[in-house]
């Protein structure tokens, strides 16, 4: 009778949670609902675990038992306080071994990757990158389910299905955004369970002596509610100007497709795309982006998309719920007076 | 005298990658091979703290021998010495393979020539996975500062290196002791114009190839190539074709005809909800 276990880190920084930490917990528990049957035919269980590193921030411990964790793992010292990679990575490593988790989730940020072909390598084990589909499902000549990871190759062109069989944990990392938030449940019950592993300064290695924070507006593109993301199509950096103004009227930031970015014409925080964000707003407006399928994959999750392309045969069209063929420096700024007028009407 | 090591990778082109409409597989002919451009400026960091300090650069770079030429490339960008990893036994790694290869070799560099500093790019832009970087860095022992994006300085004496790191939320600035490793973001150097004695010397120059029975290192053939690597392709195939929408030709039905169709149906759906209120 053993435990089948389904690990999600929960990124923090000074206190705040990353939100794909929820969404991995969200992933965990359909993964960990796709082998019950089959654990209880075997006679084990299944259980979705947080891993948490931090000092100070078992708050956030319960916050993930309402998103769905049974049970959170906290590593709370001050050694933790700030996200380092050799203490982390030594920290998970340890519990890793002591706990045998047969799926482990990292999200694909900054932090996560850093910390992620760490873990994988000091485990022996498979890691995925930037995974779009996960499921566990029966593969021939394995006794129990397989995760099944797929991820864009190529720029999008291709989608590889990885496994890794014979190695535990199967680990993934998956990006912000690419699957949805799990429901928050104020009433749900689970353990905290504190780990005493004490790690040295000297083993921390790296002793961070500053931050620094950017100067000027920081653009957060991937929980953005309204895109108005612009291309090629734009002719110059100044196009971004008419897209600010009309994300402003609709409370949303600018998006970029790759080309601009490499063209220096805006900032790399603004890029959609494989090589960018992934993002999931409510609505995409696409204005002169061809659609190339690096940029498509990274936002077609969007809930409604609109696209401006002056060639009928754009592959952004493809991708559109409404395609407007024509010249975006007309229909933009038209784009801006008649949603004045709805708001002014509602007002 | 600083020893840096930088390790490339050559890879397509892919901004340059197409697929054939009907066969539906990445169409390879006439796409170019270059090196990394994330590890171009790693190296071109490497390159600029070598003016600083003296001493030398050694590139290496684990692939087929076609590439040789990123490994010529990369003299001709300043570095001293290159060595191909290169052997069919290390064909099909995955990353934890690959971080593996990199670290024997590194160890065995280090063993007759210490190093101070490791350089990667940030990531490979065919796998775009950033995973070997880290890895190789566990693997040796040795603290990692990811996403770099310059050194503020390398103090040989004190054995410390401080560094600015880019995260999601701020710039860090963090000092680690050496030897250290380095994965890098293109605003860490830029890449310099080739100085004539280096392109000149590049056009003769034999990067050495090491095998796995080169003699130059030892590799566990359970830890290379197919081997050594956890994960496999299980299947792959094209994305699935989405279901087009609605298309409107503003030229035919006028701007604001076309704006307003397309602002109706947003409406319709739901999402402009929490702007304009309503549905």
């Amino acid at each position: 009778m053993g435990v089948r276990r389904f690990w999600a880190f929960i990124e923090q920084e000074l206190g705040q949670v990353h939100p794909v930490s929820w969404e991995l917990l969200g992933v965990a528990r359909r993964l960990a609902s796709q082998v019950e049957d089959e654990a209880r035919a075997m006679g084990d269980t299944v259980a979705v675990e947080g891993i948490l590193l931090g000092h100070e921030v078992e708050p956030i411990a319960h916050e993930a038992i309402k998103y769905g964790a049974d049970r959170v793992y906290l590593l709370d010292d001050p050694v933790f306080k700030h996200y380092r990679n050799c203490p982390y990575a030594a920290g998970i490593t340890a519990i890793a071994r002591k706990y045998q988790p047969e799926v482990f989730l990292i999200g694909a940020t900054t932090l996560g990757r850093d910390l992620a072909g760490a873990v994988a390598t000091a485990l022996r084990t498979g890691l995925t990158a930037d995974c779009t589909g996960l499921e566990m499902e029966e593969v021939k000549g394995s006794p129990k389910k397989l995760l099944l990871a797929t991820r864009p190759a190529y720029g999008g062109n291709i989608l590889a299905t990885i496994l890794c069989r014979n190695y535990q944990p199967q680990m993934s990392s998956v990006r912000p955004r690419v699957f949805p938030m799990p429901p928050y449940n104020p009433e749900a019950q689970g353990e905290i369970i504190r780990e005493d592993i004490s790690i040295s300064e000297e083993e921390a290695k790296a002793c961070i002596l500053e931050f620094i924070h950017a100067k000027g507006e920081s653009v957060n593109i991937e929980y953005a509610d309204v895109i108005v993301a612009g291309g090629r199509g734009l002719g110059g950096p100044e196009g971004f100007k008419l897209l600010e103004e009309l994300a402003k009227e609709l409370g949303g930031v600018v998006g970029a497709s790759r080309p601009c970015v490499d063209a220096g014409w805006i900032s790399y925080a603004h890029q959609v795309g494989q090589t960018g964000k992934t993002v999931r707003p409510k609505l995409y407006i696409a204005a002169g982006i061809s659609g190339a399928l690096q940029h498509k994959v990274g936002m077609q999750n969007a809930d409604f998309i609109i696209a401006i392309n002056n060639d009928p045969k754009a592959p952004i069209f493809d991708v559109a719920d409404v395609g407007i063929v024509g010249d975006l420096y007309q229909v933009i700024p038209e784009m801006i007076q008649q949603i004045r007028a709805l708001k002014e009407a509602k007002a | 005298m600083f020893h840096a090591l930088v390790a490339i990778k050559q890879v397509p082109d892919t901004t340059n990658i197409r697929i054939d409409p009907v066969t539906g597989t990445l169409v390879r002919e006439g796409v170019p091979a270059i090196m990394n451009p994330y590890d171009a400026h790693a190296l071109a960091a490497a390159v600029e703290w070598k003016r600083k300090l003296g001493g030398k650069i050694t590139v290496i770079s684990m692939g087929p021998p076609a590439a040789i030429t990123s490994l010529r490339e990369a003299i001709e960008m300043g570095a001293d010495r290159s060595i191909l990893i290169s052997d069919r036994k290390f064909g099909g790694a995955d990353t934890l393979a690959t971080s593996y290869t990199l670290a024997q070799v590194i160890q065995a560099i280090h063993a007759q020539d210490p190093i101070d500093v490791v350089f990667f790019g940030k990531q490979a832009i065919d796998g775009d996975t950033a995973q070997v970087g880290p890895g190789v860095a566990v693997r040796l022992g040795w603290p990692i500062l990811t996403y770099t994006i310059g050194i503020r300085n390398i103090d040989l004496e004190n054995r410390r290196l401080v560094a600015e790191r880019k995260t999601e939320r701020w710039v860090e600035i963090v000092e680690v002791p050496l030897p250290a490793a380095l994965t890098c973001e293109k605003d860490i150097a830029p890449i310099p114009y080739a100085p004539l004695p280096d392109l000149l010397r590049s056009l003769r120059y034999q990067p050495e190839v090491w095998t796995t029975e080169s003699g130059h290192c030892t590799f566990d053939p359970n830890q290379i190539g197919i081997k050594g690597s956890p994960t496999v392709v299980y299947k792959q195939g094209t994305p699935p074709l989405p279901t087009p929408g609605e298309k409107i030709n503003a030229r035919e039905i006028g701007t604001a005809e076309a704006v307003r169709h397309a602002l109706d149906k947003a409406v319709a759906s739901g999402v402009l909800k929490s702007i304009l209120g309503g549905a």
